[in-house]
């Protein structure tokens, strides 16, 4: 994950055999494709090793293979047919049916008529709708990594910035809309900030491990959130659920309903760039980035760890809150129960996936976007349950985090083994 | 207060942890006042059944009646003085100190809580006990890895999986025991599998544990839509534990029927944290276990074989943490709800960390735990104008607070989370 500790590890542990073969061929190309080619090589094995799992499980195929030897060309074939029923209607639900996009194009081009492209693209801006809250998700775990911190708790303060941009959403009336909708995208990231702050104060204080607290504060926020949607912010009638927000909280729109694709997107993207400034071309940036290198150095150098410890994890719960806030003010427009669902962590696996820096982290949240977007029309059309997409994705956070186990998959020889340490132990 | 009676003894430093704990409990006894004291009336009586009802094992003994407002008053007071006694004075042992003031908290929430009305006392303790095991069982899993040095904290997944594999394998075969044996052997597969990335390929430990946390919750979810969910007859029903009584040790009061009336799983634990602490502390492996966990590199010149120490460790571990998820299902509702671990995992490595990675302290804390889970149960009987919800943030909240309080003190095991690199 950093480079520094990848170099340095390489020069302390001289491996003659594989220093010879790959590091005269080695140049500034050979780490682009090295950074490029695990992640994309992971994602491969982790979609394959989805179809493995979807295939052993349909009973159609299962039956199929009970007959193996009386009719074997049933069993292949039926193999084929799930995985490309399952992963077709992935796709399909991802980007669109690609025969149907170009007609519709050419329909509107000739005749000037929207419908059959709103149609026919709403699919892809589905998933652009998806990725928004992933970017920001993403660079929320991604900053804490950066400094070291493992944050978990995307979730919780995901699921505190959602109601807390909601309440300023509908509670607030006449405000015109580039006084509100600020203001409730700055409450929701205020709200994450908050709930980030505290296990990130704890941590620098006490030492306390950041990964379990961060996890209780998710548990916490659940169940405030439970009692806030049955009670304080519940809207008139039976279901947990908040008022919808007023119209001038609502982020804009490109296309008319049902088209949800909405300026959230470029506020995410927009967000990137400030990350990725803040942390390469800022001194704050550089002390979190110090601290997460290396704590005692950076201690030695004068940094003050407890203040970036809590900046970092203040920095992560805002953005993390953000992600909440424009999922409510840009698509739901109301908060319900379990909200956050999957957000905490999908974002891990994204800022793994990223390699914990903006830009990958923008690459990794459209992947995973894509994916999820797709799975909801994978388990409508081929009935396959959506939680492989979570199997997936573990998978793939073992494969990024362990470069080594890929290699050792496919046989390739790359670079010197790196040993990627993202965290400390307990309370140090 | 400063006087010559204080200068013969050694003069404690006023240190700024000694204020701060000071003022903490002093806070306490007035919020003691404050939220329970003053929120009775006066003449309130509340009364602890101590005997089960209808169980007659026990000895039964009369219930505990206690006056409110006295009672309350006085758990103040004390926590006032002891508060008081640290500014001034400050006491020597600050974890029994905080303990006893926590005691106090707790027993006038309780007493507030039944004030007027009557609460059984024992089936509490009971529950509480009850709770604590799967907490238990995934603190055993903690320390038995931490102590040679690698960190698990994929024990959601690995729980969830065994409770599945449980309840699955225990309805298909109509029979509980191979549910037990089907649970150890997955926790033993998931644990053999953190062993391999965390030894062979140097992943990070934390991203290998939540990693199987992801895939753990992923799958039973996957294979509860697949299969449970539509053939619950045939893979969701299988039925729990009895539970077994011991025939002299139930008689004793209060403590018989909490402890002695429970099921196998149950006792399991008890057995399990009483060969972990002794083979630990008292045998060649534990040893060899321990030095692989301070000095990795100190114990491979003596020839100890870090590698293999570790792989045992990890995947013994993993079956403790299996047996934690076979009680979810078998051992306390017999079927497989989605995510029904709902955190014990994480609750159980605080435990372990507040128990200073000691099998007995790890299951003392669990206690603790256990008994706050089994608060907002007992609580949500007894209509209080606390809403549930807060309730069951309590095991959560305390969690916390223990890891704040006590982190800083403990000491992991120093090569705790670093992968050994044999040179």
């Amino acid at each position: 994950m950093d480079r520094n500790t990848t170099e340095m590890q390489g020069v302390q542990t001289p491996n003659p055999k594989q220093a010879s073969k790959s590091g005269n061929r080695r140049g500034a190309g050979g780490k682009v494709f090295q950074t490029l080619f695990i992640p994309v090589l992971s994602i491969f094995t982790g979609l394959v090793f989805g179809a493995i799992v979807i295939v052993a499980t349909d009973t159609t195929v299962i039956t199929a293979y009970g007959n193996f030897f009386h009719a074997p060309g049933v069993a292949l074939r039926d193999t084929w047919n799930v995985i490309a029923l399952a992963y077709g209607s992935l796709f399909n639900g991802a980007f669109g049916n690609p025969a149907a996009i170009v007609q519709a194009f050419q329909v509107y081009f000739a005749t000037g008529d929207q419908k059959a492209l709103l149609t026919a693209i709403y699919p892809f801006t589905e998933s652009l709708a998806t990725i928004t809250p992933y970017i920001l998700a993403g660079l929320a775990v991604a900053v804490g990594f950066k400094c070291g911190l493992f944050n978990i708790g995307a979730e919780g303060q995901f699921g505190i910035g959602a109601l807390c941009s909601a309440f300023v959403g509908y509670s607030i009336k006449g405000l015109p809309w580039f006084i509100h909708l600020p203001l409730a995208l700055l409450a929701g990231a205020l709200g994450g900030a908050i709930w980030g702050a505290i296990p990130g104060y704890l941590k620098a204080v006490t030492g306390a491990h950041e990964v379990v607290n961060t996890i209780m504060m998710n548990y916490i926020s659940f169940l405030l959130g439970d009692w806030l949607l049955n009670g304080p912010m519940k809207a008139p009638g039976y279901r947990p659920l908040t008022p919808v927000i007023q119209d001038s909280a609502m982020l804009p729109r490109f296309f008319p309903p049902p088209l949800r694709f909405n300026w959230g997107f470029i506020l995410a993207l927009a967000m990137a760039v400030l990350v990725y400034w803040f942390l390469f071309k800022t001194t704050m940036g550089m002390e979190i980035r110090a601290v997460g290198a290396n704590p005692d150095g950076a201690r030695y150098a004068g940094m003050n760890i407890v203040r970036n410890f809590v900046l970092a994890m203040t920095l992560s719960g805002a953005l993390a809150g953000l992600a909440g806030a424009t999922q409510v003010l840009g698509i739901d427009h109301w908060v319900g129960q379990n909200y956050s669902s999957g957000y905490g962590f999908d974002s891990i696996a994204i800022a793994l996936l990223g390699q914990s820096h903006p830009f990958g982290v923008v690459l990794a949240a459209g992947l995973w976007g894509f994916l999820r977007s797709g799975a909801t029309n994978m388990q409508s059309m081929a009935g396959v349950p959506l939680d492989v997409i979570s199997i997936i994705q573990g998978l793939v956070v073992i494969f990024v985090a362990a470069p080594a186990v890929i290699r050792w998959i496919y046989r390739i020889r790359l670079a010197r083994s790196e040993a990627i340490v993202l965290t400390r132990g307990w309370g140090k | 207060m400063e006087n010559h009676l204080v200068e013969k003894k050694e003069k404690k430093p006023f240190s700024r942890n000694r204020l701060v704990i000071g003022l903490v409990l002093v806070g306490t006894g007035l919020l003691i006042l404050l939220l329970f004291g003053l929120n009775v009336k006066t003449g309130q009586l509340a009364s602890y059944e101590l005997t089960p009802r209808g169980d007659t094992n026990v000895i039964p003994i009369p219930r505990l009646t206690l006056p409110v407002q006295p009672s309350i008053y006085l758990l103040a007071l004390i926590a006032i003085f002891l508060g008081a006694w640290q500014l001034a004075r400050g006491i020597r042992s600050t974890g029994a100190l905080v303990g006893v003031v926590a005691f106090c908290f707790v027993a006038s929430f309780l007493i507030w809580a039944t004030a007027g009305s009557s609460m059984d006392l024992v089936g509490m303790l009971n529950t509480s006990v009850v709770r604590s095991t799967p907490i238990a069982l995934a603190a055993m899993c903690g320390v038995i890895s931490e102590r040679s040095a690698v960190i698990n904290i994929g024990l959601e997944g690995i729980m969830l999986t065994g409770a599945m594999a449980a309840v699955a394998s225990a309805t298909l075969t109509h029979n509980l025991y191979i549910g037990l044996l089907v649970a150890i052997l997955t926790g033993a597969i998931l644990g053999a599998i953190h062993a391999v990335l965390v030894i062979r390929f140097k992943v990070d430990q934390i991203v290998s544990g939540t990693a199987i946390n992801i895939i753990g919750a992923g799958l039973t979810n996957f294979l509860d839509a697949r299969f449970l969910e539509t053939n619950i007859d045939k893979l969701n029903n299988s039925g729990v534990f009895p539970n077994i009584t011991i025939p002299l040790l139930v008689k004793i009061p209060i403590l018989g029927p909490v402890l002695f009336e429970n099921n196998l799983i149950f006792y399991l634990t008890i057995l399990l944290v009483v060969v972990l602490y002794v083979v630990l502390f008292y045998t060649p492996w534990g040893l060899r276990t321990r030095a692989v966990g301070e000095h990795p590199k100190a114990a491979d010149t003596l020839g100890v074989n870090v590698f293999l120490t570790r792989y045992v460790n990890v995947i013994i571990g993993g079956m403790l943490a299996g047996i934690g998820g076979a009680y979810f299902t078998i051992g306390s509702v017999g079927r497989f709800d989605r995510l029904m671990t709902n955190g014990k995992g994480f609750i159980g490595l605080a435990a372990m960390i507040f128990g200073k990675w000691n099998p007995v302290g790890a299951y003392a804390a669990s206690l603790i735990f256990g008994f706050a889970d089994s608060l907002q149960v007992k609580m949500q009987i007894l209509s209080i104008p606390i809403p549930s919800e807060f309730l069951q943030m309590a095991p959560y909240i305390v969690t916390m607070i223990v890891l704040a309080g006590v982190v800083g003190r403990a000491h992991p095991p120093a090569a705790d989370g670093a992968p050994y690199n044999k040179e």
